[in-house]
């Protein structure tokens, strides 16, 4: 596939769903590829349930830490609420990778309480959606997981493993014009 | 050695290098994390009750020869004027670097003030990093700079510098600490007297007269030579968005803001035929440039508020001042839920009180559903602005005045307003509640005296809050963790004209979570956000 010269990724959430870690893992991925990355977050107020996003941009040469409104390539959401916040910061046609991939579009996280959907549930979904996310990117799956490794606890990798390669499965993301 | 990460991360890695003999500051983002790692990477770090505090006893292990790194967020400052102003005089034996960081939009903050102003009016050397690469190399020569010219820097990050992830290429050293032996008194250099201070300030603007001149060729301002049709000068993460929005420009990225380089930007700015200032913030450079008689192009009134970022920069390159559409901030922040400020706040909105707040996690019940306190200066504003309104109002009036505090807000400047309440008590008294949870919350929870923890989580002395209020000779003190006794004691203090304090002390539910799995976590979820705080 072909990359534009910087790949622009928006993550959302709110506190407490893993937009911080999500993005860790994302840049560090990149990092461990071999780019020049950036990543920038506000967390200032997020454990008090408040928005919370985080952008990364990797490619040969990044300069601003933040995406210019309207040119990020991804966005990743990690609580379904936040589209609307996060929407116009994607560039036409950019790709939404959410929750709607795994539960289709209630968009009911409630629903991956479901024995159905293992070894994916509510509290590691956002994995799954780093798996989707995955497949638009030029990283190889070792670097995606020595990242994982490096920031989630050892004990369960094997069982992220299996999560994250759920995600890669999910391919229908939907794009927006 | 080659890493991703955060400004914070670096600074406190370029301190570990430079064997940072003592880190010391009060939390405040974005400049928390910064004595946090450097506590993890191995060095000394402590939290102070306030931000005078810090820089005072920093000021000390400084004149033993020490180097000592001492973190701020930008109202910081504001607490630690006195000794900076000062210490601007006296100088130091070892290294000073004072850690400003600043806040453009107010992300976690209560103003947006430009402190490359205190550089300026204090007459001390101040460093701009634009990102994680720049605070580590920058920390390390505001170090070299400090120990040179016996002097104190100032380094100013800004939000987006501290809490964001870059690449840092370093070399791995052992830590070292600086470890003076003994003390070299200089009198003349360290007793303010004003027959002393007047030939320290001579001293002080000769130094700056010379620093100033080393600046104009130093390496920490960076220049681009491109398009000789337009020259920017920029400073801080805006040379980032500049580097984006306008590739072709030729850039002057000023390092060293303070003493300003002159001659170098005179120099830019005769080659270029359009030349203009692009900075985050008040027009610093701006002024600079005009006080020197430097003809440059200023950004338009709009873009001092707030942040810049690329879209911004574009527009401001084009002159656009159509109106910006608005930013989407999601959703707001709220008290947690199972948070025990809950209880007090829904008791006071009840109530027929007017509430002075302070600064905390508690400051969110000014917003739905509460709408309970009244107004949030600075910290420790709570009890003294409470006891201005009941010197002033009539007494049926002043009656009603509560002032809410929180425990580390308390230890940080709430002390000597008890002491004014003790003082120069109202004629109706007063009421000071303490909302104690045990713990800095807002700013990621952070020990602080009266936890008896120091900054590791290791156990020292306490200061117990009650005591002190006792002690100080406040006529009526309630500690309780029971919502009743609270508005039953609440509902006397109301009418006894004595002066009052409510301790209500019952642990923050993110702490007290925390304390239950203190253990790495398994999926993503929790930890990484929740750990982290805001103001
Ligand atoms: C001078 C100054 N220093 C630091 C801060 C950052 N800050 C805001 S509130 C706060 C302390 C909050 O702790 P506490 O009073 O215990 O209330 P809690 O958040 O735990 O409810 C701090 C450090 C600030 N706003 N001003």
């Amino acid at each position: 596939m072909s990359q534009p010269a910087v790949v622009n990724i928006i993550l959302g959430g709110i506190g407490g769903t893993g937009v911080i870690l999500s993005s860790n893992i994302v840049a560090d991925s990149a990092f461990l590829a071999g780019y020049d990355v950036r990543k920038s977050e506000i967390h200032g107020m997020s454990q008090r349930g408040g928005s919370v996003s985080s952008d990364v941009r990797f490619g040969e040469k990044v300069y601003s830490p933040l995406i210019p409104d309207g040119e990020g390539d991804y966005l990743v959401l990690l609580h379904p609420d936040e589209l609307e916040n996060n929407l116009y910061r994607l560039k036409p046609n950019g790709v939404v990778i959410d929750i709607s991939l795994i539960v289709g579009e209630s968009r009911n996280l409630s629903l991956l309480n479901d024995e159905k959907y293992l070894p994916v549930n509510q509290k590691n979904f956002n994995i799954c959606l780093l798996g989707a996310l995955s497949n638009y990117l030029p990283i190889p799956y070792e670097c995606w997981q020595k990242a994982i490794f490096l920031n989630l606890s050892k004990k369960v990798h094997e069982q992220n493993r299996g999560v994250f390669e759920y995600g890669m499965k999910l391919t229908k993301a939907f794009s927006i014009k | 050695m080659k890493k991703l990460m955060f400004g914070n991360e670096s600074i406190a890695l370029a301190a570990l290098h430079s064997g940072v003999t003592l880190g010391i500051g009060y939390p405040g983002t974005p400049s928390t994390e910064i004595l946090e790692y450097f506590s993890e990477f191995g060095g000394r770090a402590q939290w102070s009750p306030n931000e005078k505090v810090a820089l005072e006893v920093g000021i000390g292990v400084a004149f033993t020869g020490g180097s000592v790194l001492v973190t701020m967020k930008h109202v910081g400052l504001n607490v630690a004027s006195d000794p900076l102003f000062t210490v601007a005089y006296t100088g130091v034996e070892g290294s000073l670097v004072i850690i400003s960081a600043d806040d453009p939009d107010m992300h976690s903050s209560q103003n947006e003030q430009d402190n490359r102003n205190y550089a300026r009016s204090a007459g001390v050397m101040m460093l701009e990093p634009c990102d994680s690469q720049e605070c580590y190399d920058f920390f390390l020569e505001a170090v070299r700079l400090s120990k040179e010219w016996k002097f104190p820097v100032l380094l100013r990050p800004t939000t987006r510098v501290c809490h964001s992830m870059s690449i840092v290429e370093y070399e791995d050293k052992e830590y070292i600490p600086v470890l003076p032996i003994k003390y070299n008194p200089d009198k003349l250099g360290r007793v303010m007297i004003p027959g002393y201070a007047r030939p320290a300030h001579r001293r002080l603007r000769e130094k700056l007269a010379k620093i100033k001149k080393w600046n104009e060729t130093s390496h920490l301002n960076k220049e681009i030579t491109k398009s000789e049709e337009l020259g920017i000068i920029t400073s801080g993460v805006s040379y980032l968005h500049v580097l984006e929005a306008e590739p072709n420009a030729s850039v002057l990225k000023i390092g060293m803001c303070y003493p300003f380089p002159e001659e170098k930007v005179r120099e830019f700015v005769q080659r270029h035929k359009r030349c203009i200032v692009i900075e985050e913030g008040d027009p610093f450079l701006v002024e600079n440039c005009r006080y020197y008689g430097i003809p440059v192009e200023e950004k338009p009134e709009m873009y001092r508020f707030g942040e810049l970022n690329v879209n911004r920069v574009r527009r401001i390159l084009k002159g656009d001042t159509s109106p910006e559409p608005p930013i989407k901030r999601g959703r707001p922040p709220r008290l947690c839920d199972g948070c025990p400020h809950r209880a007090v706040f829904t008791l006071l909105s009840k109530t027929n009180c007017i509430v002075t707040g302070d600064i905390g996690c508690y400051t969110l019940s000014v917003l739905p559903p509460f709408q309970s306190i009244d107004s949030c200066v600075c910290m420790g504003a709570s009890i003294t602005v409470g006891l201005g309104l009941r010197h002033s109002l009539p007494p049926e009036e002043a009656k009603r005045v509560v002032s809410v505090i929180g425990d580390s807000t308390f230890i940080h400047s709430g002390i000597p307003g008890i002491v004014e309440m003790v003082y120069n008590p109202p004629p109706t008294g007063h009421i000071v509640i303490v909302l104690d949870n045990n713990t800095t919350a807002m700013t990621g929870m952070q020990e602080h005296p009266g936890t008896g923890k120091k900054l590791n989580h290791e156990p020292t002395n306490q200061v117990v809050i009650e005591d002190v209020a006792r002690a100080i000779g406040v006529e009526n003190v309630v500690v309780t963790d029971r919502i009743s006794v609270f508005e039953k004691a609440l509902e006397e203090s109301l009418e006894n004209n004595k002066t009052n304090l409510i301790v209500v002390r019952k642990m923050c539910a993110l702490l007290r979570k925390k304390q239950q799995k203190n253990v790495k976590q398994e999926v993503i979820g929790d930890k990484s956000d929740v750990s982290t705080g805001g103001s």
